[in-house]
C-alpha cells in the first residue's frame, strides 16, 4: 500500500523534481552535536546535472543520504524541507521511502565492490528491482537486465549476467551498479563519488557512460565529489560545501569564471595542473576544516581564509546573491571584487596569513568521514 | 612496450638506483603465474626523483616493494650505489633498510594506533641503537615536517587527522637520514588541499635532507609535479621514460597519451574526452603477446601481437617501447590518436 505513492500523486505539474530548504543534519554523539550538514537549500529541475564539491568531512555525502533517507536509525536529527516533484518527503518512513527508491532517485555509491551483494549473482541483483517496482515476470526481468547490462557497456551480457561480483574488474562493478540503478528508470540519480575508487582511465569511462545516460533518460543527477575536474566539464550547476553549508553556488562556467569565495579558490588553486612546469610549488590550504561540534563564531573558513578581517571572525557571512541571479556565495570579501582585493592587500602588508598546521585533537564526525 | 630493452639506463657510476630486467612473478592457483613485474629496467640519480604512474594492476607498487625487497624478486637485479642488493638477505638487508625507507599509501593504517607518536617515530633509532641525541633528532624531524613535537610526541594516531598522519609517516622515514625513500602512493587517500600540503614537504624535505625519491602514483598530474623523470608502466612493463615536460607535451607512447586524456580538467570549457581507452587491463595471469597495451590500443598492428617492442631513443632524454610511437622516424598508420599529442 506503500507502493508508488508519488506515481500515484503525479506530483505537481510544474513543481521543480527537488526541492531542498534548510536541510539539517545533527548527529549526536558523545562529544557533542556534530552540525554535518547545516542548513542546506537548493532546487534542481529535470534532465539538470548538479556537481557537489567539497573535502573529506565537509558534508556531501551526509548531504546526499539525508535526501535519500540513509540515515543511521538512532542518533540523527534531520530537519528542514525535501520535496520530490512538489511532495514532501522528508516525514516519509523507511516503508514509504521504499516506493521512492528505484523508480524515483536511485543512488551509486563510491566503492563498486562493498555496494554489491558478494553471494548473489549480479542478474539476480538487477532482476530484483524489477520485479519489485515493475511487477514484472523473470523472463521479462531478465531480457530487460540483459539489456541494461549491455547498455552500460558490458560485453557478453548474457554472460555476465549469470557472474558474480568478484569475477568482475573495478570498473565492470561500477557498472553493473549504474546498471542497477538505472534499472527502474529513476528520474534522480545521486552518484556519490562515483569514480573515486577507479583508475583515471576507468574513470573516464564511467563519467562518459553516465553523461550518455542521463542525457538518453532525460535524468537529473546529483555528482558528488571531491574533485572539481569531475564536475567542471559535466556539471550544469556546481555548490561547493564546507563545514556542512554550501558556500558557493553557480552555473559551472560562471564559477570557474568569477568565484566568489575564497574557499573556492584556494581548493582550485590546490590541483597540481598538467601544464604547470614540474617542481611547481603548489597552493595549499593551511590547516584543517573547523570542529563541527564547536563551530567558529564567524566565517566557517575564517581561520583558513587570505582575505581574513576582522568581522570574519565575529559575524556568520549569509548566501547573499552574485551578480548573475544563479550565483551565490558566503562571503564579506569575495574574491575578484573592491572588498575581496582591499582586503587581501591590507592582509598582505599587515604580514596577516592564516595560521599553518598545527595539532590538536581531532574529532570526526560519524558517517561524515568517507 | 610495453616492452623490455635498457637503452635509457645510464652509466652505473652516475645513478643510485638502478633496476636492470626486474621480474616478480606470484604463484596463482593452477600452476599458473601472475605476471606482476616483467623485464623492468630504470635507473634513479642522485637527489632525482623518478616518477612511476599507471594504473592499478600495473605492477608500480610491486615495483616499489621489490626494491626494498618486501616481496620476493624473481629475476633481475637492484644495484644499490653499486652494490648489487638483490640477493641480500638476513642482518645485511636489515642493515641496507636505513638507507632505504618506504612511506605507505595509506598513512593511518600504517602507524600503530596502540604506541604514541613519539615512540612511533623514535623506534627506527632504538633499531639501530642510536641513543645518542635521539630525543633532539625526534623533534627535529617532527618540527620539520610541521608539527608540534611537544604536542605531538605523547599522542596517537586516532588524535589526527589524514594528512598529519602522512607527515608522521614522513618524520618516521626520515629520522635515519635515509638515501632514498620510495613513496608508494603517499598521496592517494588525501583531499586535495591537503595533498597540496603534503607535496609542497616532500619537495622540502627532499631539498633538506638531500634525498633521492622514487614516487609511485596513478595520478599523472601529481607525478608530473614532483619528478625529474617519469616511467609510465602499464601491465608490468615500462612503456615511456621521459622528462615529465617533455611526457606532457610530446607523449610518444599511446598509452601515455590516452592517460593524459583521461585526466579530468577543472576548466569548464574543455569538453571532456569521450574514450580514447576502452575496455580493460588485460588479466596478468596471461598478458597478450608481443606489446602488452595492443589489445586497448587503436594503432595496434599484427606486429605489435608478433614482436615485442624494445625501449629506443625518440628524443632527448625521451624513450619509448612502442613500435608505432607517436613521435619520432616511424610514421603512424593511422592520424586517429593524434589529437592527444597535438592538444596541448
Amino acid at each position: 500500500m506503500a507502493r508508488r505513492i508519488i506515481a500515484a500523486d503525479g506530483g505537481h505539474e510544474g513543481a521543480p523534481l527537488l526541492e531542498i530548504t534548510d536541510l539539517r543534519t545533527h548527529f549526536l554523539t558523545p562529544h557533542g552535536r556534530v552540525r554535518a550538514v547545516d542548513g542546506v537549500t537548493f532546487t534542481l529541475e529535470r534532465g539538470r546535472t548538479l556537481g557537489i564539491v567539497g573535502e573529506s568531512g565537509s558534508g556531501k555525502t551526509v548531504l546526499s543520504r539525508s535526501i535519500m533517507g540513509l540515515l543511521p536509525r538512532s542518533n540523527v536529527e534531520r530537519t528542514g524541507s525535501i520535496r520530490y516533484e512538489g511532495t514532501e518527503i522528508s516525514d516519509y518512513s523507511q516503508a514509504e521511502m521504499r516506493s521512492v527508491w528505484g523508480p524515483q532517485m536511485a543512488m551509486i555509491f563510491q566503492d563498486p565492490m562493498t555496494s554489491l551483494n558478494p553471494v548473489m549473482r549480479i542478474g539476480r541483483q538487477i532482476t530484483e528491482s524489477l520485479r519489485y517496482h515493475l511487477d514484472m515476470d523473470k523472463a521479462e526481468a531478465k531480457d530487460l537486465a540483459v539489456s541494461l547490462l549491455k547498455s552500460v557497456g558490458i560485453p557478453e551480457p548474457d554472460k555476465r549476467f549469470k557472474e558474480y561480483p568478484h569475477q568482475l574488474s573495478g570498473g565492470m562493478r561500477q557498472r553493473v551498479v549504474i546498471a542497477i540503478a538505472l534499472a527502474c528508470g529513476p528520474k534522480l540519480l545521486m552518484a556519490d563519488e562515483p569514480t573515486t575508487a577507479l583508475d583515471v582511465t576507468v574513470q573516464a569511462q564511467i563519467l562518459n557512460l553516465l553523461d550518455a545516460q542521463q542525457r538518453e533518460r532525460f535524468m537529473a543527477m546529483i555528482l558528488v565529489t571531491h574533485d572539481l575536474g569531475v564536475v567542471a566539464g559535466r556539471a550544469h550547476d556546481i555548490a561547493v560545501m564546507y563545514a556542512g553549508q554550501i558556500v558557493e553556488k553557480a552555473s559551472a562556467k560562471t564559477l570557474f569564471s568569477g568565484m566568489r569565495m575564497p574557499y573556492t579558490e584556494a581548493l582550485l588553486e590546490s590541483i597540481p595542473k598538467l601544464e604547470y612546469r614540474s617542481h611547481t610549488r603548489l597552493a595549499s590550504i593551511p590547516g584543517r576544516p573547523p570542529s563541527l561540534v564547536n563551530p567558529p563564531k564567524g566565517c566557517m573558513f575564517a581561520a583558513r581564509c587570505r582575505y581574513v578581517q576582522e568581522q570574519c571572525l565575529e559575524e556568520k557571512p549569509q548566501l547573499i546573491e552574485g551578480d548573475t541571479p544563479d550565483h551565490q556565495y558566503r562571503c564579506f570579501f569575495p574574491v575578484g571584487t573592491d572588498a575581496g582585493r582591499e582586503a587581501l592587500e591590507r592582509n598582505l602588508a599587515e604580514g596577516r596569513v592564516p595560521q599553518t598546521d598545527d595539532v590538536e585533537v581531532a574529532i570526526t564526525a560519524p558517517g561524515g568521514a568517507k | 612496450m610495453a616492452g623490455s630493452g635498457t637503452a635509457h639506463l645510464r652509466p652505473v657510476d652516475e645513478v643510485v638506483l638502478r633496476v636492470e630486467d626486474l621480474t616478480v612473478e606470484f604463484p596463482a592457483s593452477g600452476g599458473r603465474k601472475v605476471h606482476a613485474v616483467t623485464g623492468v629496467s630504470f635507473d634513479v640519480a642522485k637527489g632525482e626523483t623518478l616518477g612511476i604512474v599507471g594504473e592499478s594492476g600495473c605492477g608500480k607498487s610491486t615495483t616499489g616493494k621489490a626494491i626494498m625487497r618486501l616481496v620476493p624478486i624473481t629475476s633481475g637485479t637492484v644495484t644499490f650505489n653499486g652494490n648489487e642488493i638483490s640477493s641480500l638477505s638476513g642482518n645485511k638487508l636489515r642493515e641496507l633498510r636505513q638507507e632505504l625507507q618506504m612511506i605507505f599509501q595509506d598513512p593511518v593504517s600504517s602507524i600503530n594506533p596502540r604506541r604514541t607518536i613519539g615512540d612511533v617515530v623514535t623506534e627506527p633509532l632504538d633499531i639501530w641503537n642510536r641513543t645518542d641525541g635521539a630525543e633532539e633528532l625526534v623533534d627535529r624531524v617532527l618540527s620539520d615536517v610541521g608539527l608540534d613535537p611537544q604536542v605531538a610526541r605523547p599522542k596517537r594516531r586516532h588524535e589526527f587527522s589524514g594528512g598529519q598522519c602522512q607527515r608522521i609517516c614522513i618524520a618516521r622515514s626520515l629520522v635515519l637520514d635515509p638515501e632514498v625513500i620510495i613513496c608508494d602512493e603517499p598521496v592517494s587517500a588525501l583531499d586535495v588541499s591537503v595533498q597540496a600540503q603534503i607535496l609542497n614537504l616532500l619537495e622540502d624535505m627532499k631539498e633538506r635532507y638531500g634525498l633521492t625519491l622514487v614516487f609511485i602514483a596513478h595520478d599523472l598530474a601529481v607525478v608530473k609535479n614532483v619528478s625529474d623523470r617519469v616511467a609510465v608502466m602499464y601491465l608490468g612493463k615500462i612503456c615511456e621514460i621521459a622528462s615529465p615536460d617533455d611526457l606532457y607535451y610530446r607523449p610518444a607512447h599511446p598509452y601515455s597519451a590516452a592517460l593524459l586524456t583521461a585526466i579530468p580538467l577543472p576548466d569548464p570549457d574543455v569538453v571532456p574526452n569521450t574514450g580514447d581507452l576502452a575496455g580493460d587491463l588485460p588479466s596478468p595471469m596471461a598478458p597478450p603477446s608481443g606489446c602488452r597495451f595492443r589489445t586497448r590500443c587503436a594503432r595496434a598492428t599484427d606486429r605489435c601481437a608478433a614482436e615485442e617492442p624494445i625501449v629506443r631513443q625518440v628524443g632527448d632524454d625521451h624513450f619509448v617501447a612502442c613500435h608505432f610511437p607517436l613521435v619520432g622516424e616511424v610514421a603512424p598508420p593511422s592520424t586517429s590518436a593524434v589529437r592527444v599529442a597535438t592538444s596541448s
